[in-house]
């Protein structure tokens, strides 16, 4: 036998086991994304049952949902956002506003609607804070790395993943029940979610760490707290604050969604503001409320790019 | 072993960068804090929080958590009437003829209320009362016209001008006037949780319940006894069982349902916005601005909008969570994209396969497990925020969590959901964990195997 069919042998044995493989994993392949369709349509039928009204026959009536966005007068929704008075004020909430313009100097005031997207930004960096001040020591006592007793680890992480999976809504309405409706109920809601967040992590970076500059200080007598504040705080520091910066943006966007449920800000007047149909109303406050959240991102992104470079923006696969 | 001076020069004169940094390195970090402490007092200011703190009643904080898993029975006895006979609240957790064994009713005609065993209880008549509790018993005359304590006053009494109250801790109090003595007795625990009072399986222990089931006559002639007790579980008037399974299964399918769509339309989205695979620099501009919008049109605008074009249900928080993933993931899929290794796609292309098949053997393989373990994060966090989606109307347990917190008295049935949902996020979270790891095992392989041929 020569050399040559032994090798072709070799070859064909390859290719009908590599064949085989190909074939199973296609096969596989194709059951998963079967499944997955299975289950899209059972949940699409599920949804559409559930819903008070259903897909197809409101889909027709879509535009004329959309026709009372269109004011009748584009410069109400300018109005609208500066707290103007409007010609067509017919003594309705439709152009007139309760809170009316917040006044810092003699003429120079605050327009009502951007005193609410104040209120929301407010509370998402103030709970961010919050989130922060908590999530660092609570990610020293975390990680594993830093902290030998297994027994204070697991209570911390067990702390933080409960406060992150707790509904913030019921947070929110408990305290809403102790310290009134408003922007306190949802700072204390946002907050604690965000300590768990954060703290998460911040534990896992922190676990990443290079442990050599924690050895050196080990090595002369440093205790606990000099070895983090020296060794591994200016480490995870940049890290820490991009992931806060990126926490802000969701803070936002959650703070606004507080707003509609009781939580004061601009979710509330929106949600008025759609479910009564006063469409210059409700493109000024989507307007005010993208630029807001474009901008917040926008800010966010740019100086997460400062802090750490291209890393803030590829996720952990 | 202390260092010399011109030790110590020379080493700062080796690291002028850490030594001697220039004015706003070194300052940076005390602006920060002094910025932070100036924003912290604006912020006291704004929300006026010490008004705030000093408006709230922290005292409600216990009695609120302590309901989480307790209940109450309040029975009231009226004593202006021949025969004292207790009377419980319509609906009480004891059904419509309570007997419970902690009231008693002696020989001599008096009634006796035992709260926590002999130790906290009230024994009365029409004419005197006697609250014992903490070790002191206290007499109490009913016949002046308004109740009086004969003798001293304990500091968990107070005597207000026609009732006295007894407060006995958790477990309850007592109030007591001249023509009524009403009792509050708490139970650690969630009532009826099974069965509520009008089921005929009502207040019969579990073993009994099984054997009915297995073996017993027919409660409800023409439906078995298995078939029955199903119904009245899930029909249970006091917990709704299966109205908030229903909305719990909602809240699943709106974050599926939103997280699958979003992935299937933003896919193909992404190649167009990739700027290293886009046939046009415009395009993908375009799209990546049309990604940023739906994204920065927050799932609150959507989910408000749907609910008012499709009415409230979960159609309206699956397409909220749809139209805000399509940015998201599209986002997150173009930059997966733009970072993969060009080598495969050079290779592929080499054999002059054309576009189609280029994405598909050059980049596809790469980029697969990355895109499918973004959708699991996603799906993971729209589990959580359906959630809150819900509460403004788009459908799910938001919503029932909400209106029972609004009620304000049901703190039980409040815990029972958030139990629920606690349990699904916990759940998914794992399910979602277990397959990202077992891709990034797929990708660390694929890496090692790329290092490893160089």
């Amino acid at each position: 036998m020569t050399s040559a069919t032994i090798h072709s042998e070799a070859t064909r044995q390859q290719a009908d086991a590599w064949r085989r493989q190909t074939a199973l994993r296609r096969f596989y392949t194709a059951l998963g994304v079967g499944l997955l369709l299975i289950a899209m349509c059972a949940t699409m039928w599920f949804a559409d049952e559930a819903n008070a009204g259903h897909f197809f026959d409101r889909l027709p009536h879509i535009l004329d949902f959309l026709s009372w966005l269109v004011p009748k007068d584009w410069s109400d929704v300018w109005r609208a956002l500066f707290d103007i008075a409007s010609p067509n004020d017919k003594g309705t909430q439709e152009f007139n506003f309760p809170l009316g313009r917040v006044y810092i100097w003699s003429g120079f005031y605050i327009p009502e609607y951007f005193e609410l997207m104040l209120t929301t930004v407010n509370v998402a960096l103030v709970s961010t804070f919050i989130g922060f001040v908590f999530a660092v020591p609570f990610s020293f006592i975390a990680a594993r790395n830093l902290t030998p007793s297994p027994v204070l680890r697991l209570v911390v992480k067990r702390f933080m993943e409960l406060l992150r999976a707790f509904p913030e809504i019921v947070i929110a309405g408990l305290f809403a029940a102790i310290v009134s409706i408003g922007p306190v109920a949802a700072i204390i809601a946002i907050g604690l979610h965000s300590i768990g967040a954060l703290g998460k992590l911040f534990y896992e970076i922190n676990e990443n760490i290079d442990m050599r500059p924690e050895e050196g200080l080990r090595a002369v007598g440093a205790n606990w707290f000099e070895r983090v504040r020296f060794a591994d705080l200016p480490q995870v520091l940049p890290n820490f604050m991009s992931y806060t910066l990126l926490r802000i943006e969701i803070n936002v966007r959650i703070s606004t969604i507080m707003g509609a449920v009781g939580g004061g800000g601009i979710g509330e007047e929106l949600k008025l503001a759609i479910s009564r149909g006063f469409g210059a109303k409700t493109l000024a406050l989507v307007l005010l409320l993208f630029i807001t959240i474009f901008l917040v991102d926008q800010f966010s992104a740019w100086l997460r790019r400062k802090l750490v470079g291209e890393q803030a923006f590829m996720m952990s696969a | 072993m202390a260092m010399t001076v011109e030790e110590i020069a020379a080493i700062e004169e080796r690291h002028p960068q850490v030594f001697h940094r220039p004015a706003y390195k070194r300052f940076w970090p005390l602006l920060l804090i002094a910025g932070t402490v100036l924003y912290l007092a604006y912020a006291l200011w704004f929300f006026s929080l010490p008004q705030v703190l000093r408006e709230s009643h922290w005292e409600r904080l216990p009695l609120f958590l302590s309901q989480w898993i307790s209940y109450d029975l309040q029975p009231e006895f009226r004593l202006d009437q021949p025969q004292i006979t207790p009377k419980y609240p319509r609906f009480s957790a004891l059904g419509e003829n309570p007997n419970p064994d902690w009231v008693v009713r002696n020989p001599d005609g008096t009634f006796t209320v035992r709260i926590d065993g002999d130790a906290k209880s009230v024994t009365f008549d029409k004419t005197r009362a006697t609250i014992i509790a903490n070790g002191v018993t206290v007499p109490i005359s009913l016949t002046g016209g308004k109740p009086v304590v004969t003798g001293p006053v304990p500091d968990w009494v107070t005597v207000h001008d026609d009732e006295i109250v007894a407060k006995m801790g958790f477990v309850g109090e007592v109030r007591v006037t001249v023509d009524r003595v009403k009792v509050r007795k708490r139970f650690l625990g969630w009532a009826n949780i099974v069965f509520d009072t009008r089921s005929p399986f009502f207040g019969k222990s579990a073993g009994e319940v099984i054997s009915l089931i297995v073996s017993g006559p027919e409660l409800q002639p023409g439906t078995s006894n298995l078939a029955l007790a199903a119904d009245n579980i899930w029909n249970n008037a006091q917990w709704q069982h299966g109205d908030v399974w229903t909305k719990l299964l909602q809240t699943i399918v709106m974050a599926f349902l939103g997280t699958l769509l979003g992935g299937i339309v933003a896919f193909p989205l992404a190649f167009f916005a990739a700027r290293n695979i886009t046939p046009s620099g415009l395009l993908s501009q375009v799209l990546k601005r049309f990604f940023d919008f739906m994204r920065s049109v927050d799932m609150l605008i959507w989910a408000l909008f749907f609910t008012r074009a499709f009415g409230p249900g979960p159609l309206a928080g699956s397409a909220a969570i749809f139209f805000t993933e399509i940015g998201t993931l599209g986002k997150t899929y173009s930059e997966a994209l733009e970072n993969i290794d060009d080598k495969p796609r050079e290779g592929v292309l080499s054999t002059g396969a054309n576009g189609l098949l280029v994405q598909r053997y050059g980049v596809l393989p790469e980029v697969v497990p990355v895109f499918i373990s973004q959708t699991l994060y996603q799906w993971e966090s729209n589990t959580r925020g359906a959630t809150i989606i819900g509460a403004v109307g788009a459908g799910g347990i938001g919503l029932k969590l909400w209106e029972a917190m609004r009620t304000n008295s049901n703190w039980a049935n409040v815990f029972y959901m958030v139990l629920l949902t606690l349990a699904v996020v916990f759940v998914f979270d794992n399910i979602s964990n277990f397959l990202r790891r077992r891709l990034s095992r797929t990708l660390h392989d694929y890496n090692r195997l790329q290092a490893a041929q160089g």
